[in-house]
């Protein structure tokens, strides 16, 4: 029965090709531009460390004072002197200090001209913790953390600008004044969006040198930028007695009792700090977040792709609309030839089942060439002047979504037309016959 | 004209009817957001900015040795002097546009703070001397920097230099002290004061947001000598004349380049910084156009396929009116008065809609309220694209001889 309605399917789609390329084309537009902007927002609200996310918390205390009215949130970063303080208490299964700046960098050896480049300085367990792959050599230890040591991990990029991609560990790069040593590289690992430095855009890539947080504040003094401040620091190459934020902390708590039993330790502290006078709010702006928690309070997605995200809903609503007007149309225009079929004992299911059948035929036709658009559109996403371009592809969870949104949109459309031409009263047509 | 039987007849195609105007509701909703959103992007991508956008270029010089900045900075300006066509050139902290901003909080009375509620975040341009000249500010009142002022400011250990002359934008005056002048006030952050020396017309702030608003332009300008720059002062602005200005600027980099080895320079046009800063912006107004264009599009296209469906339909009727002495006109009429019937209730929801969906967005995203002559212009693009689409159908009908009326009774 099914072959044979999609016989007729096919026969009545040919009999009017203008329309069935109208229809089809509506169909795929619509899904074109919404899936197009779909999967941007669905890459965009990724999980950028997948497993690990849950066990990763970025906990938020409010050092401002005076508080100012109007902020009920904490800033996300700290003074270096709350980090500092969480940190030393070692609470957490692992914990990273972290805040990047700019310095200027170059490899003596290679006579290449220097760069200017994003700096990240942390502690030891950040690697382990964030699961960064290494292609050659490893991150430093706690105990190069606690002696200052001139030990350095570059990017995959900048290793193959500098030294060609081959080996580098044991050779020595200054970072503005001081001679470094390489002890790893990483391989191409771009986190995205890029969670653990609030600070950086979204989606731009990771830093390219990573320094012991105790060296860097050495090496490239003065060149650290406050977040914000609430005073006016009494020296801005010295940020570690201001009262600016500026760092931030990482910890990785792998069970939900540890979670909850750190954020207590959280709470205490900022309630500690409060009562000495430091801090003017305590436990009220005390955050302990795992990562999607934080990525969602800070709202990755940007603006401008939520509202195309919107409007391409409203253009699917449209498409859809324009397709059940088109299939009613085409369906009851067949009236007299659905009579005759219901004299001649086709039940209304039969008659409901070909309509169907019909619409889904042109569903399918609809996502295929939706598919393409598509790709076409994620594509013309990858040519924008923005820093989430490079994400832009089909996986395989959007795939199948663009599938079944489009025959659910024209098995949908096809619906009330079908109901309605079921529901033909075969008298009245073959009268008028 | 009779519309009577119009109704009759929608009556009985009701839903085919109701369809055709929620397509155009929500046609006439996204169109009217949708062109609101496109013109404040293309009224944000072309802020003014009173510089000379067409004669500047920059060199960015970073990495250099900040101890030595006294002696480089005069060396560096003077090379660049040496090219030929080079009009004048200065260092600056920052550009407009150039995303590099440093903010501060003022207040007007003497012990405002940074944290203070009713302090005024502002721009800092740091700027040596020569800078009105080379970016080409225009000073509307007072005066710019003089020598000894420029000699004098430097950075102590505090983020904002140790001077007490300032020159802020038009904006930024009007805002702060309505309806007075603004020389010789004074603007406080503890234990800093700058008194306001000179107002320059509008100059945009170094990144202003997402979208442009009431601070777009709240920039103010500080002398600092080259000495006490402490390394702020990394923008080389090269004025010259526009056909001049590539070529200047390449040689302006290379000159900069061989003088200072262990520098990293970084050569734009000021048309460059501008065009960048707003990439992003006018691709997402493109983007709308698309949208919009395709949207019409299908809209229009249904139209035309249900119309030409009901023609199909009531071909024997038509034949019947045209038999019975209906001209070709009344046909007509008949398709495109239905249409307009049709359009005229959607474009009404659409416009409640379109306030709707304006009102949520000034809610959840930074979108001002929508000017009222959108709803009415999008409700006439809507009825001008109903009936030029049923126009087709419409003439189709119009051309069914009588003689059908006739032929299967």
């Amino acid at each position: 029965m099914f072959a044979y309605y999609l016989d007729l399917a096919l026969r009545s789609l040919k009999r009017n090709k203008v329309l069935t390329a109208l229809m089809v084309l509506a169909i795929a537009v619509g899904i074109g531009a919404s899936m197009t902007t779909l999967t941007v927002v669905h890459l965009l609200s990724g999980d950028p460390i997948p497993g690990k996310s849950g066990v990763l918390f970025f906990p938020q205390v409010d050092p401002e004072n005076p508080a100012r009215a109007d902020h009920t949130e904490p800033y996300p970063a700290m003074d270096y002197r709350s980090a500092t303080d969480l940190w030393n208490a070692h609470r957490a299964d692992r914990q990273a200090l972290v805040t990047s700046s700019p310095v200027k960098v170059r490899a003596p050896e290679t006579g290449r001209p220097p760069l200017i480049l994003s700096m990240l300085s942390t502690t030891a367990d950040f690697f382990p913790m964030f699961e960064v792959p290494f292609q050659y050599g490893s991150g430093w230890s706690a105990q190069d953390d606690a002696s200052h040591a001139r030990v350095a991990v570059i990017s995959a990029d900048l290793n193959a600008k500098l030294f060609g991609g081959a080996n580098s560990v044991g050779r020595s790069l200054r970072v503005r004044d001081t001679d470094v040593r390489i002890v790893g590289v990483l391989k191409p690992w771009r986190p995205t969006p890029l969670f653990y430095d609030p600070w950086s855009q979204n989606f731009s890539k990771t830093e390219d040198v990573f320094a012991p947080f105790a060296s860097s504040m050495e090496i490239n003094e003065g060149n650290f930028q406050a977040y914000t401040c609430w005073h006016v620091p009494d020296d801005t190459h010295h940020l570690q007695n201001s009262d600016c934020v500026w760092v931030w902390l990482w910890v990785e708590l792998d069970s939900p009792a540890k979670a909850n039993s750190y954020a207590r330790f959280v709470t205490d502290y900022a309630e500690q700090q409060k009562a000495m006078g430091r801090f003017a709010i305590g436990k009220e702006h005390v955050r302990v977040r795992d990562v999607m928690t934080m990525l969602t309070a800070r709202g990755m997605v940007p603006d401008d792709v939520r509202l195309q995200a919107w409007l391409a809903s409203a253009f699917l609503a449209i498409c859809l609309f324009n397709a059940v007007g088109l299939l009613l149309a085409k369906f009851l225009r067949r009236s007299g030839e659905i009579g005759v079929r219901r004299a001649l004992g086709a039940s209304r299911r039969a008659i409901f089942s070909q309509c169907l059948v019909e619409a889904g035929v042109i569903g399918l036709l609809g996502g295929f060439f939706g598919w393409l658009l598509t790709l076409t559109g994620l594509w013309l996403v990858r040519q924008q002047p923005v820093d989430y371009a490079h994400l832009a592809h089909v996986d395989t969870v959007m795939f199948l979504t663009t599938f079944v949104t489009a025959v659910a949109t024209s098995l949908l459309a096809g619906l009330i037309p079908a109901l309605r031409a079921s529901r033909v009263v075969p008298a009245w047509q073959l009268k008028a016959l | 004209m009779e519309i009577r039987p119009i109704f009759a007849s929608l009556r009985k195609h009701r839903i085919p009817a109701c369809l055709i105007v929620l397509e155009i509701a929500l046609a006439c909703a996204v169109l009217c957001n949708a062109v609101f959103m496109i013109s404040q992007r293309v009224s944000d991508i072309h802020l003014g900015n009173a510089i000379d956008e067409q004669g500047t270029a920059t060199v960015v010089l970073r990495g250099t040795d900040d101890k030595l900045v006294g002696s480089d900075i005069p060396r560096n300006l003077a090379a660049l002097r040496g090219i030929a066509g080079v009009q004048a050139v200065a260092v600056t902290s920052t550009l407009p546009l150039s995303h590099n901003n440093w903010g501060w909080s003022f207040g007007l009375d003497p012990d405002a703070t940074i944290s203070d509620q009713k302090s005024h975040n502002v721009s800092l341009y740091f700027v040596g001397e020569g800078a009105d000249q080379a970016l080409g500010l225009r000073l509307l009142q007072g005066r710019f920097f003089n020598g000894d002022e420029y000699a004098g400011s430097k950075f102590d250990t505090a983020p904002l230099p140790e001077t007490h002359v300032v020159v802020i934008t038009q904006s930024l005056a009007k805002k702060l002290w309505p309806g007075q002048s603004a020389l010789g006030k004074t603007l406080y952050s503890m234990p800093h004061y700058y008194a306001v020396i000179g107002v320059v017309a509008d100059v945009l702030r170094p990144a202003i947001g997402t979208h442009s608003g009431p601070y777009t332009y709240d920039s103010t300008y500080y002398p600092i000598s080259a000495g006490g720059s402490k390394g702020v002062l990394a923008y080389y602005v090269i004025r010259s004349a526009p056909q001049d200005r590539e070529r200047i600027l390449r040689e302006a980099e290379q000159k900069l380049a061989s003088l200072n080895p262990g520098a990293v320079t970084k050569a734009q046009t000021y048309s460059d910084i501008r065009e960048k800063y707003f990439a992003d912006m006018s691709s997402m107004a493109w983007m709308l156009v698309l949208v919009c264009v395709v949207m019409l599009a299908v809209t229009a296209f249904g139209i035309v396929g249900l119309t030409s469906f009901w023609v199909g339909q009531r071909r024997r009727q038509i034949g019947i009116r045209r038999a019975v002495g209906a001209t070709r006109g009344h046909i007509m009429q008949y398709f495109q008065t239905e249409n307009l019937l049709l359009t005229s209730v959607g474009v009404v929801v659409g416009m409640a809609l379109a306030f709707g969906i304006n009102l949520y967005l000034m809610q959840h995203y930074e979108m001002s309220r929508m000017p009222w002559y959108y709803l009415p212009g999008g409700a006439l693009a809507l009825w001008l694209l109903g009936q030029a689409s049923v126009f087709g159908p419409a003439q189709k009908a119009a051309s069914v001889p009588p003689v059908v009326a006739t032929r299967s009774v």
